[in-house]
């Protein structure tokens, strides 16, 4: 037994002690806050009596409907009754009902949940028939079935609030266990022998803990409104002792007069609900600060924007010339280039292939020239010469016109590419009708056309079907028809076969040969494949770590590799790799080279 | 999806059946039955005898049940035992205004709440952060607190609108629709938020899907792939989350038609209960249990046609 715990101990992530999460909620303003004014209203709701000023339920006819004054800090109400001292006083039956609904549903809530989503199978499906059932009840009246049944016993309301509360909080546990129940640790204190509730007690609550104060704190909130909402419907706590809720109905009342009377008991449900909620944040906050250190963001953009430009003429004889392109991300006020000062031309009716690792760059740099990168990431400085005009690829808005009319692009995930909503001969018909007004028909009649020219055997049915009822190859097949319908002169194909089959590759390639020998085009192939390259390219660049080191025509690379990092990573091709022995790797080649 | 229709309904009825025997065991375990309640303590024994047994309190309770149950399958709920009125002809006389003010809710905070939500999307900055803030705000007030501060505020200062009661649709539709606005606000406040930030949150996640990426590559402008290709692809954790909301609003009738003094299902609820009239209460329930079996229904046909890959086959 003790073996285990010391095997299993250090793989568990640290989770410090209670003491520590509380200073962390408190040195964050909001969560100080809430932590204050929850003190304060717990203290008060219990020493309600010794505290009030007033007897809350002492008339005073003589002083009715007063604001707010010295002698009544929150002024009196149609019976000139003191409303601190019934707000006071109140606050005792909301506290309490609060504590009665919150320990229920945190007892029944968090052992359902964790039991679920620990032990799985037919536990599992039992407590989710159960979770079921209360959350298709409507609640709202099932509690006024028990307030009539149990003649208004608010208690045993609160109590059935906790129950219909522990269905959602028993679902939101069960998927935080789910989530740490099948990390390795918890296995090796599994095998090691440890029993299921030493396990669940030990290693998967302390890790759930945000979830459930978040959860908990939400429902705290939750039943703070049930509860004013009962008192205000007449069903809770009798008039005339005081309840929140039933101060808001007496404020309804007097709103033709003395509206003020919303005010008080307002704020107070209000304030006490936003305390639950911020209390629930600041504790996922802090606990979310312990897990990722976070930096608070800052610009820095200066860096890459001037200077680095490159001075270097076009090559005017290029279907597509790129000068200076400089692409970063920013992460944490960071400023990272990915790639810098990228230079190449494509000329026309070419294939270029851009090789290197993942990470260098290859598709990012195919990315910018039609304005896609991703969120987070963007140009700084890059021109673009295509069809004798010159284009700035850090002005997205600009690029737009190109994109499909006259460079297109297919991508690496074809599958992902399609719009899961929309059948194949949507696609289709919507690229035919963008680029050329027609009808419907008509358009329908071209997508076929182009679908019999990507060779889709059955393009009728094919038309007809959605994206996840194909398979890869030919959804690659759709993205190159989709692609060529408005006869680019540029295609720029990003990893296009990687994701597919061995000989569905083969098949892809040839078709993107075939075509471009057809119509001429000019293509640029991002591949991570010398194979690929070798097969299909007629000219290769090499990018490493966001540069390009040589460019050279595939005869040249494959025979001369003019740099240490071509020779390495044609030296890393698996396909070249003696069979038997550990396939190399990048450092294993540099490292040779250096020597 | 007329198997998926009889798949839900033929789950629904095990969910009737538990809900209204809970309501029968609960009363049956309680201290003090209903004819006790109803006496207030005054009257003989044999008056409290003889109203028992008027009740039918006096035979075994899976017996009142089956007794029930079996009326309510022929589409009788009972008699109010405080009126002696026909249960289903009461609540049918309510139904209408709380249908009224449900989808009235429905169609605000959808059409505000998605419009919202995408603007703050694409946009993000001012709307945005005042989504957030007002959602704080529509979380913290309770719905019956607004529904009195915007009464008194359109009503009682401004007499812009009639504070309270209800005029039918036939009668005047001018102060039918009047009437609905400030309670339809109160139902969908909360709401509104709810499906904006929903809105936000899956359109945020759309948009940097792959499809995206490659509908601009083709040329597709921003606004189709924006109205019709994300949009729809986003709709479907807010379908869902219409649904949640639809039920809330469904509850929130209870505080909000007691509010403005509608004659709706939820202020029916609210009088059975302080009039512990267990017969309508268990119509009621009835009543608001197939109202979310429905809701349920409807999210779930939504999905079917929203989502190719959850058609069923």
């Amino acid at each position: 037994m003790t073996d285990a715990v010391q095997i299993d101990t250090p793989a568990v992530p640290r989770v410090a002690g209670r003491p520590n999460l509380l200073l962390s909620i408190l040195l964050r303003p909001l969560g100080l806050f809430s932590v204050l004014w929850l003190s304060i209203v717990v203290i008060v709701a219990v020493f309600a009596h010794q505290i009030a000023p007033y007897d809350p339920m002492q008339q005073n006819l003589l002083a009715i409907k007063q604001y707010p004054s010295a002698a009544h800090l929150l002024g009196t109400d149609a019976f000139g009754r003191d409303i601190l001292s019934r707000l006071i006083v109140g606050s005792s039956g909301t506290i309490l009902g609060v504590l009665q609904a919150l320990s229920v549903a945190a007892l029944l809530g968090i052992s359902l949940g964790v039991v679920a989503g620990y032990f799985g199978r037919w536990v599992d499906r039992a407590i989710g028939v159960y979770v079921e059932i209360i959350m298709a009840l409507p609640n709202i009246i099932i509690l006024l079935v028990i307030l009539t049944i149990f003649q208004r016993n608010m208690s045993i309301a609160m109590i059935a609030v906790g129950i219909i509360g522990s269905a959602n909080t028993a679902r939101i546990i069960r998927s935080a266990t789910l989530g740490v129940r099948n990390e390795l640790y918890i296995e090796a204190a599994r095998i090691t022998g440890l029993s299921d509730l030493a396990i669940i007690r030990r290693h998967i609550i302390p890790r759930i803990l945000g979830p459930i104060t978040v959860q908990l704190s939400i429902f705290a909130a939750i039943s703070i409104l049930i509860q004013t909402g009962i008192s205000f419907l007449g069903l809770g706590v009798q008039p005339p002792f005081p309840s929140w809720g039933g101060m808001i109905l007496e404020a309804s009342v007097a709103i033709n007069d003395f509206p003020w009377l919303l005010v008080p008991s307002g704020l107070t449900v209000a304030i006490t609900i936003l305390a639950f909620g911020l209390l629930g944040d600041s504790v996922r906050d802090s606990l979310a600060a312990r897990w990722t250190h976070t930096s608070t963001p800052q610009k820095q953009r200066a860096g890459f924007r001037a200077g680095t430009t490159s001075q270097q003429a076009f090559d005017d004889s290029a279907a597509l010339s790129v000068r200076g392109l400089t692409i970063v991300t920013r992460k944490d006020g960071v400023e990272k280039a990915l790639v810098e000062d990228l230079n190449f031309d494509l000329a026309a009716g070419e294939i270029l292939g851009i090789a290197g690792e993942s990470g260098s760059g290859k598709t990012l740099s195919s990315l910018a020239v039609l304005g896609l990168l991703p969120a987070g990431v963007e140009v700084v400085s890059g021109q673009m010469r295509f069809s004798s005009k010159t284009y700035d690829l850090s002005n997205t808005r600009a690029l737009r016109p190109l994109r499909g009319q006259q460079i297109a692009m297919i991508f690496q995930e074809p599958m992902a590419a399609l719009d899961p909503c929309f059948t194949i001969g949507h696609h289709l018909v919507e690229v035919i009708r963008r680029h050329t007004p027609m009808s419907r028909a008509e358009a329908r009649a071209k997508a076929i056309e182009a679908l019999a020219e990507v060779q889709i055997a059955d393009v009728e049915t094919v038309m007809k079907k959605y994206p996840h009822q194909i398979s890869g190859g030919m959804a690659q097949r759709v993205g190159i028809a989709r692609a060529l319908i408005p006869a680019p002169q540029v295609l720029l194909a990003d990893e296009p076969t990687t994701a597919l089959d061995v000989t569905v590759q083969a098949e892809i390639l040839d078709l993107l040969r075939e075509s471009q020998k057809k119509r001429k085009m000019s293509v640029v192939f991002v591949t991570h494949d010398w194979g690929v390259v070798a097969d299909i390219c007629d000219r290769a660049m090499v990018m490493y770590h966001g540069k390009a080191l040589e460019t050279a025509s595939v005869e040249d690379i494959f025979a001369r590799p003019s740099h240490a990092y071509t020779r390495a990573l044609l030296a890393a091709d698996p396909h070249a790799a003696p069979i038997g022995e550990r396939l190399p790797t990048i450092q294993d080649m540099l490292k040779e080279g250096s020597r | 999806m007329i198997r998926l229709i009889l798949k839900r309904i033929a789950l629904s009825v095990p969910l009737v059946i538990v809900v209204t025997m809970l309501t029968f065991v609960l009363n049956n375990m309680a201290p003090g039955d209903m004819a006790a309640t109803l006496l207030q303590g005054e009257g003989s024994n044999a008056q409290y005898e003889e109203l028992r047994v008027k009740l039918g309190l006096d035979r075994p309770v899976l017996e009142q049940y089956g007794d029930w149950l079996g009326s309510a399958a022929q589409g009788d709920l009972g008699k109010s035992f405080f009126t002696g009125e026909s249960v289903v002809s009461l609540l049918n006389q309510r139904f209408w205004v709380s249908f009224s003010l449900v989808i009235g809710a429905l169609i605000l905070c959808v059409s505000v709440g998605i419009s919202l939500g995408l603007v703050s999307a694409l946009r993000g900055g001012f709307i945005a952060r005042a989504v957030d803030v007002v959602s704080v705000a529509a979380l913290i007030f309770p719905s019956f607190w607004v529904a009195i501060v915007l009464m008194s505020v359109f009503s009682v200062w401004l007499r812009w609108l009639p504070a309270v009661g209800y005029t039918p649709l036939t009668e005047n539709p001018r102060l039918w629709f009047l009437g609905l606005i400030l309670p339809v606000i109160s139902v969908a406040l909360h709401s509104i938020t709810t499906i904006a930030k929903q809105t936000r949150d899956s359109m945020g996640d759309t948009m940097n899907r792959d499809f995206i990426r490659s509908l601009r590559a083709c040329g597709i402008p921003e606004r189709a792939i924006i109205f019709k290709h994300a949009l729809r692809n986003a709709s479907l954790p807010v379908v869902t989350v219409i649904g949640l909301v639809t039920v809330s609003a469904i509850s929130g009738t209870v505080f909000v038609e007691r509010v403005f003094v509608l004659p709706g299902l939820g202020s029916l609820a609210v009088e059975a209960a302080l009039n512990s009239d267990i017969a309508l209460l268990q119509g009621v329930t009835v009543y608001f249990t197939l109202l979310i079996i429905a809701v349920n229904l409807i999210v779930d046909l939504s999905y079917g046609w929203l989502n190719p890959k959850a058609r069923v086959e």
